[in-house]
């Protein structure tokens, strides 16, 4: 079952372990201190309007039980918007809904709730139960994001995030997240989303990781993954390059999301990305880790973002 | 540079664990392993009452010559109080006095014993044996006490029978000769008018059942009954003959009361015990001259003890959990879960604790996936699920009775808590991510406690643990290493096994 040569071939190709990731990176640049600003996706949202770093628009945010029980200005004046516990993580606890008329909710899905469900959904947030912690927490409504055309026929119920990691300020891998129809309209890849690679150069997408197992096509719409081509890819870049001065955090994954009508957004920080966004691109993190840290000591003053995603995009070809 | 240091200290921590218990190997003579020993029984008599503001003057038996046993050490603790032994008719009793007392006493007795090999004529100082005969029955149960003692004398030839035959008749639960005695008197009481109305030599005793690592026992009555052919035997009234003698303890043999106190009420004492291994030399040494025995956790009441050596497993447990989840990369609910499982395991015994854990979370689960259609807000669906998951012991204890596993009793120190707390997140793993997660956390949990539990159980860690705590700097020192392993997980290896790399 476990080939214990692949050992060899892991290392070769610069693959980055749990433990490495653990000890080396979040460890050494990671400063705890930093971490609500992440773990929490409210003071995400506060901090991003500092530094003009675009988030999907706020509609409230709710921090007590009374608040669910009263009736909700937000819900009359908005048709579609998502549910989101602050403290949540791996997409825990999100809920979309795309239309209503104030008694029934539509989901994505096409799944109907009624007003006591998503009441109920939110007393449960609020108590904590999708919270890192366990602790009480707050519920964020936000605006809906209306899925950008390029990603049309490639996914199944849901929007696609683009999930870039962002090493001490350098873009340094990227990924595009697609749900499927055995993802429920989730983007994790652990649950049974795909994963896409993307040349952090051109923002051009190589084939894919679904399921563990390597594709070149959609699984539920037979697209060839290679043909799609992420828009406004220097912008996209830019933004979760500034996301490094926003968050004071050396090794961070950035989601991305790029709406129909207000382009490339910021969706929240993980201080903890995960390692499959090596599969997807076929390519281990640390020989590109490695690079930034050897350009950082000699160039050890902080270059703007234009000159960090222009490295980037000469490195990682 | 931070590294080195680090290396450095890690090196350090890890010799002073293994030289520290090197040298207390040589100085204490503790040995290494547990071969070279010798079992000690340490036995604590704790003594509480409540003293009434005026003299207080209290009288306990102590045993002097225990069949089976040497006494190799015995000591009391009492702050304030005047102590010594009086020897009463040829008794031995330990006696506390102060002038003056008031509010909560407690004092202890400590006594060191070692099992020798006895002789089953076992001969201590023969208070006379009760003789004369006594015809405490009137009306019907003098009828009833007849015809038992008519068929208990027809179907046996001596002494040693004839108790035999008593002691099963008396456990005849269907019995309505027996019930009626037994409405008046206790199974031991009884037995013990029916040997002196039968003119056989006996007395009463109390005891101790040993067992390692007890607390908060009680004496329980025996019986001993002389026969000419093979001296005294003992009796338990509700299991009959008891042939080991070194599995019990006579701690009082003679017909004084036990416990005396004059000056005080509510009086009580309860005893704690524990087996330890100690090699056969240092029982002739005596034994607080060194330094490493001032620092010893053998100088603790034996209840404190008792606690300790459990805690002192702990740290090889955790040293298990961080290695299968550094180096092997296996998935548990709850960093910590494994360990406590473990150690509910450990005072269920293997089998038992596994199959009741499983069943109460599978229980648990379905009972959950109920609640969750209520809709109900999640502190008071947590509470739920504990009050849930303490019937489910319950039930599971008496179906287990009737089925005639005690086991399904200890049951109950599984930390309820914590099982609500696997439930609920288990389930919302289940409706999250699905089942497959659901097992793959739940294996992954039982796998790493199994497994704790088989270290936890190693009776060479064990003594080492208990005897060398120092050693656990050692452990440290490891777990502090592998804290620092940046190598690729077991489980990598098979996760990026897919991964061309054309």
């Amino acid at each position: 079952m476990i080939n214990f040569g692949i050992h060899r071939l892991l290392r070769q190709k610069g693959i980055l372990g749990m433990n490495q990731r653990n000890t080396d990176y979040i460890g050494r640049f990671n400063n705890r201190k930093y971490y609500p600003i992440v773990d929490d996706k409210l003071k995400t949202k506060q901090r991003a309007t500092q530094f003009h770093i675009p988030t999907p628009t706020l509609i409230t945010s709710l921090s007590t039980q009374h608040e669910i029980k009263y009736p909700q200005k937000w819900i009359e004046e908005y048709k579609a918007f998502a549910i989101k516990p602050s403290k949540g993580s791996g997409g825990k606890g999100i809920l979309v809904i795309t239309e209503h008329d104030g008694e029934i909710f539509k989901k994505p899905s096409g799944q109907t709730l009624t007003l006591f469900e998503i009441q109920h959904h939110l007393s449960n947030i609020l108590a904590g139960l999708h919270s890192l912690s366990g602790n009480l927490d707050t519920a964020i409504i936000e605006e809906l994001i209306y899925m950008d055309e390029i990603f049309e026929g490639y996914s199944h119920e849901g929007i696609p995030d683009i999930r870039i990691i962002v090493f001490q300020g350098y873009p340094v891998m990227a990924m595009v997240r697609l749900s499927t129809h055995s993802s429920d309209g989730k983007a994790n890849l652990h649950q049974g989303a795909l994963g896409v690679g993307v040349n952090i150069a051109t923002g051009q997408c190589i084939d894919a990781i679904y399921d563990n197992e390597r594709v070149t096509h959609h699984p539920d719409t037979h697209k060839k993954l290679s043909d799609l081509q992420l828009k406004n890819w220097n912008e996209l870049l830019r933004l979760a390059s500034g996301c490094y001065e926003m968050s004071n955090l050396g090794y961070i994954g950035v989601d991305l999301v790029l709406d129909k009508f207000k382009g490339p957004m910021l969706l929240e920080l993980n201080a903890r990305p995960g390692l499959s966004i090596q599969v997807a691109n076929k390519a281990g993190l640390i020989p590109r880790l490695q690079q930034v840290e050897a350009f950082k000591h000699t160039h050890p003053m902080l270059e703007t973002v234009e000159q960090r995603v222009k490295r980037a995009q000469e490195w990682f070809i | 540079m931070n590294q080195k240091i680090f290396n450095i200290f890690i090196l350090l921590l890890f010799v002073l664990g293994i030289a520290l218990t090197l040298v207390r190997n040589s100085i204490a003579q503790t040995p290494l392993l547990e071969g070279e020993t010798q079992d000690v029984w340490f036995i604590e008599a704790r003594i509480d009452f409540v003293a009434s503001n005026e003299p207080v003057n209290v009288n306990f038996n102590v045993p002097k010559n225990p069949p089976g046993f040497e006494l190799i050490k015995e000591q009391s603790s009492s702050p304030g109080y005047g102590f010594n032994y009086v020897t009463p008719n040829n008794n031995k009793r330990a006696q506390w006095t102060k002038r003056n007392a008031n509010g909560m006493q407690t004092l202890y007795y400590r006594v060191q014993l070692k099992p020798t090999s006895y002789d089953s004529f076992y001969e201590v100082p023969v208070i006379e044996p009760v003789n004369k005969p006594l015809i405490p029955w009137k009306g019907s149960q003098a009828v009833a006490a007849q015809s038992i003692i008519e068929e208990a004398t027809q179907k046996s030839s001596d002494e040693i029978s004839l108790t035999n035959e008593l002691v099963s008749l008396l456990n005849q639960q269907e019995n309505q000769n027996i019930n009626l005695l037994l409405s008046s008197s206790k199974k031991t009481a009884l037995l013990q008018q029916f040997l002196t109305y039968l003119n056989v030599p006996n007395r009463l005793s109390y005891g101790l059942f040993l067992e390692d690592s007890r607390r908060n026992q009680k004496l329980k009555p025996f019986i001993e009954v002389f026969s000419e052919k093979k001296g005294w035997q003992l009796y338990s009234a509700k299991s009959g003959h008891i042939e080991d003698i070194s599995s019990v303890l006579l701690w009082s043999q003679n017909s004084d009361v036990v416990l005396d106190v004059i000056g005080g009420n509510e009086s009580s004492v309860k005893f704690s015990m524990l087996k330890r291994t100690v090699p056969a030399i240092k029982l002739q040494e005596t034994q607080e001259n060194s330094l490493f025995e001032l620092f010893s956790v053998h100088n603790l009441p034996v209840e404190e003890q008792n606690m300790f050596k459990m805690m002192l497993l702990l740290p090889a447990g955790a040293l298990v959990v961080v290695f299968m989840r550094i180096i092997v990369g296996l998935k548990t609910s709850g960093t910590f879960m494994p360990v406590l499982i473990a150690l509910a395991f450990i005072q269920t015994s293997f089998l038992p604790g596994l199959i009741s854990f499983v069943s109460i979370v599978i229980i648990g689960l379905l009972l959950r996936s109920y609640l969750s259609h209520l809709n109900l807000l999640m502190v008071s669906r947590i509470s739920a699920i504990i009050i849930i998951v303490i019937f489910i012991i319950g039930m599971l204890s008496i179906i287990g009775y009737h089925l005639g596993f005690n086991t399904g009793m200890t049951v109950t120190f599984f930390p309820i808590i914590i099982i609500a707390w696997t439930i609920e997140r288990m389930s919302i793993l289940w409706e999250e991510e699905g089942a497959v997660e659901v097992l793959i956390q739940g294996g992954g949990s039982l796998i790493v406690a199994t497994l704790t539990y088989i270290v936890m159980q190693w009776s060479f860690l064990g003594h080492l643990t208990f005897n060398f705590p120092e050693i656990n700097l050692s452990i440290i020192a490891l777990i502090l290493l592998l804290g620092r392993y940046s190598g690729y997980r077991l489980s990598e290896l098979y996760r990026f096994r897919n991964m061309d790399f054309k």
